[in-house]
């Protein structure tokens, strides 16, 4: 199996500023560019990243893309499946019926029911057309960056 | 009737088309300026509070956010100017110093701006830097007068013996002394890390050495000021250097106060003071009151650290500068460090900052030549600072006769500083000048790192093709090289000062 790359968090960067959420939808949504998108309510999708915060301490969280994804053993559609080529944990919203299984096995809660689509699970996929994911590119300290499997930092230069 | 004056020093402009409400604004900024209208629902600013660090334009992911300087104008008067008005209201109203942080930033002459390099032409030819070697490489420390090459046993003894005790720098900028307490943690190890990995070496400040420190202890210059905080035999053990501050640029006569506020566990452990307490420095070392008092401590540290550390004076360039130098050199020490007027600070009065000191580039000029009309320039090595913007300030003042240079403002503008000169406020956005760990978190130091080697590293490419204009394939054949210089713009008595000829004067 190819091992997908992962988003890992340095909670102590992590500003609060939540501009990763505001790049993750505009990447997601049919206009790409931030100020049509959100003045023209073209919102196509929910941002895949869970923010949490208490007190001074932040971070925000995506899709794990586990090794044994407990959510692939517990949809019942077969809507979210493993990418071959990738590796990465996908989801297919056409085959999705919404029974929040997903939702409710993820061990670290980062699938969301979709408030745009009725019935509809949503969920982070590493910016399946992109090297770099939306988030780490705009995260104004690198308080999230990607590494390969073999936990190598991958950086731009 | 005397009504507060609205003091808003910035207007906001925020383009509502442009805003999406994301309010990374409101969640960002340190001083409350930004919060959501509920009225509204738009997101709305308190111009008032605004300090213009510009943290919230930089961040905004649309541009909607534009801080322009307040347009409202006093009626126009040369002497009663704006800022004063607004001052007096202040402390009219308080009743207090008017604080401040950074360096002077009053318009008096920047002799920098006044002073011209030359270049190589036909009669010698000039180097290019790129393809022959050329040399940054700095010593630090007090040079022997003279090796007598019959008396040398080679075999028994190196180059390197000859060198000992002194401080190697692969370019000739330090960091200059900025105390964990005065800065974050996180600053403080972007700054010791980049000295660690450029080959040069950062300083303390009197914050004492953390923990987390260590590793960057051999490249760490360690200050004893007035307050002693952190000072232990460990402490200057570790350490490469030591630096006896008396004085700094922005503050010469004045001590240093850290609110006990300030006083976290980790800045308690470092100074090793109670937690919460006041750190107080006093404004002179009460056991040094002469040339004579200052030889006694250099010595103490000397014999603390065996002979094998340079220990070195830090003082304010003031008006008598030159001979204090001389009794500094005269008192033992190894390296003087001399702060312009326009030496950076944590909190200072703003009185005090803008009033009191001379620019650097004469405090150079002027101790550079009395030392050598004294014959004891040898003994000793001079490190300037006090507002070195651009590499080519630094090679004026090597010029001048400096043998490095300490950056502390550029240094921090490379790590996000915009010189809002709030530092004393403890709120800095940039998570420099604060303790408060909502705010320090902001300064990745990684990202720190390499902005500060990036920044070393294009000013010794400058620097060097400067150095290779002149013909000079050695920042050491240009230390104290004033023929390189020409003034322009200057009076006879400052040309005499600096020690240089005028534009248009051949050698």
């Amino acid at each position: 199996m190819v091992k997908p790359k992962r988003i890992i968090i340095k909670e102590e960067y992590c500003i609060g500023c939540r501009l990763c959420e505001i790049y993750c939808v505009t990447k997601h949504s049919c206009a790409k560019e931030i100020i049509k998108m959100y003045k023209e309510k073209k919102i196509a999708s929910e941002s895949g990243i869970c923010f949490e915060e208490k007190g001074s301490i932040s971070f925000a969280i995506q899709c794990r893309h586990c090794d044994d994804a407990p959510c692939l053993e517990a949809c019942i559609t077969g809507a979210m499946f493993r990418d071959k080529d990738t590796g990465r944990v996908l989801h297919n919203k056409e085959k999705c019926v919404g029974c929040w299984m997903c939702v409710m096995v993820c061990p670290v809660g980062v699938v969301k029911i979709s408030q745009s689509e009725k019935r509809v699970a949503s969920k982070c996929d590493l910016c399946i057309d992109r090297e770099f994911p939306a988030c780490v590119e705009n995260c104004p300290n690198e308080a999230i960056y990607v590494v390969d499997y073999e936990g190598k930092k991958i950086t731009k230069e | 009737m005397a009504k507060s004056k609205n003091i808003s020093d910035f207007v906001i402009e925020r383009d509502q088309n442009r805003c999406i409400k994301c309010h990374a604004c409101v969640r960002v900024c340190a001083n409350d300026v930004h919060f959501k209208d509920d009225a509204t629902s738009e997101v709305a600013s308190d111009d008032s509070k605004c300090v213009g660090c510009h943290f919230c334009e930089d961040l905004c992911p649309t541009g909607a956010l534009v801080i322009r300087k307040n347009p409202s104008e006093t009626r126009e008067n040369a002497h009663w100017k704006k800022e004063y008005i607004y001052r007096i209201v202040r402390q009219a109203e308080t009743g207090g110093i008017v604080l401040t942080g950074m360096g002077c930033d009053r318009p008096y002459k920047n002799y920098f701006d006044h002073i011209l390099l030359n270049a190589a032409q036909v009669t010698n030819p000039s180097i290019d830097p790129l393809r022959e070697p050329m040399e940054l490489k700095t010593f630090i420390g007090r040079k022997i007068d003279a090796v007598n090459l019959d008396d040398l046993n080679w075999k028994t003894t190196s180059i390197d013996e000859i060198m000992s005790g002194l401080l190697e720098l692969e370019v000739p900028i330090m960091f200059s002394a900025m105390s964990f307490g005065s800065i974050s943690l996180n600053a403080c190890k972007a700054i010791a890390e980049a000295a660690k990995l450029c080959g040069t070496y950062w300083n303390t400040g009197e914050g004492g050495l953390h923990q987390s420190l260590y590793p960057y202890a051999d490249r760490a210059i360690v200050q004893i000021a007035s307050g002693r905080f952190g000072v232990s035999s460990e402490y200057l053990s570790r350490a490469a250097a030591v630096e006896i501050k008396i004085g700094q640029g922005a503050k010469p006569g004045i001590g240093g106060h850290l609110p006990g506020e300030k006083v976290s566990q980790e800045i308690s452990l470092t100074r090793m003071i109670p937690q919460g307490s006041d750190a107080i420095s006093p404004a002179p070392h009460h056991d040094i009151y002469s040339i004579e008092d200052l030889r006694q401590l250099i010595f103490a540290i000397k014999e603390t650290v065996d002979y094998k550390k340079p220990v070195g004076v830090k003082i304010a360039a003031v008006h008598n500068v030159a001979p204090i130098a001389s009794g500094i050199v005269r008192a033992g020490a190894d390296f003087i460090t001399i702060d312009g007027v326009r030496g950076g600070t944590g909190a200072a009065p703003v009185v005090i900052r803008d009033n009191v000191g001379i620019p650097i580039e004469i405090a150079i000029a002027v101790v550079d030549q009395r030392l050598r009309d004294e014959g004891i320039r040898n003994q000793i090595s001079i490190v300037a600072a006090g507002g070195f913007r651009t590499s080519s300030d630094i090679i004026k003042a090597i010029t001048l006769g400096a043998d490095a240079v300490y950056i502390g403002t550029s240094a921090l503008i490379a790590l996000g500083c915009h010189v809002c000169q709030k530092c004393y406020t403890g709120k800095c956005n940039w998570g420099i000048a604060t303790q408060d760990p909502y705010l320090t978190r902001r300064l990745n130091p990684e990202i720190g790192t390499k902005r500060l080697c990036n920044l070393l590293r294009a000013w010794s490419l400058e620097m060097k093709e400067m150095l290779g204009g002149m013909g000079i394939n050695a920042i050491e054949s240009l230390r104290g090289n004033r023929e390189q210089l020409r003034g322009i713009d200057l009076s006879e008595i400052e040309l005499k000062i600096l020690g240089i000829k005028h534009a248009g004067e051949s050698w």
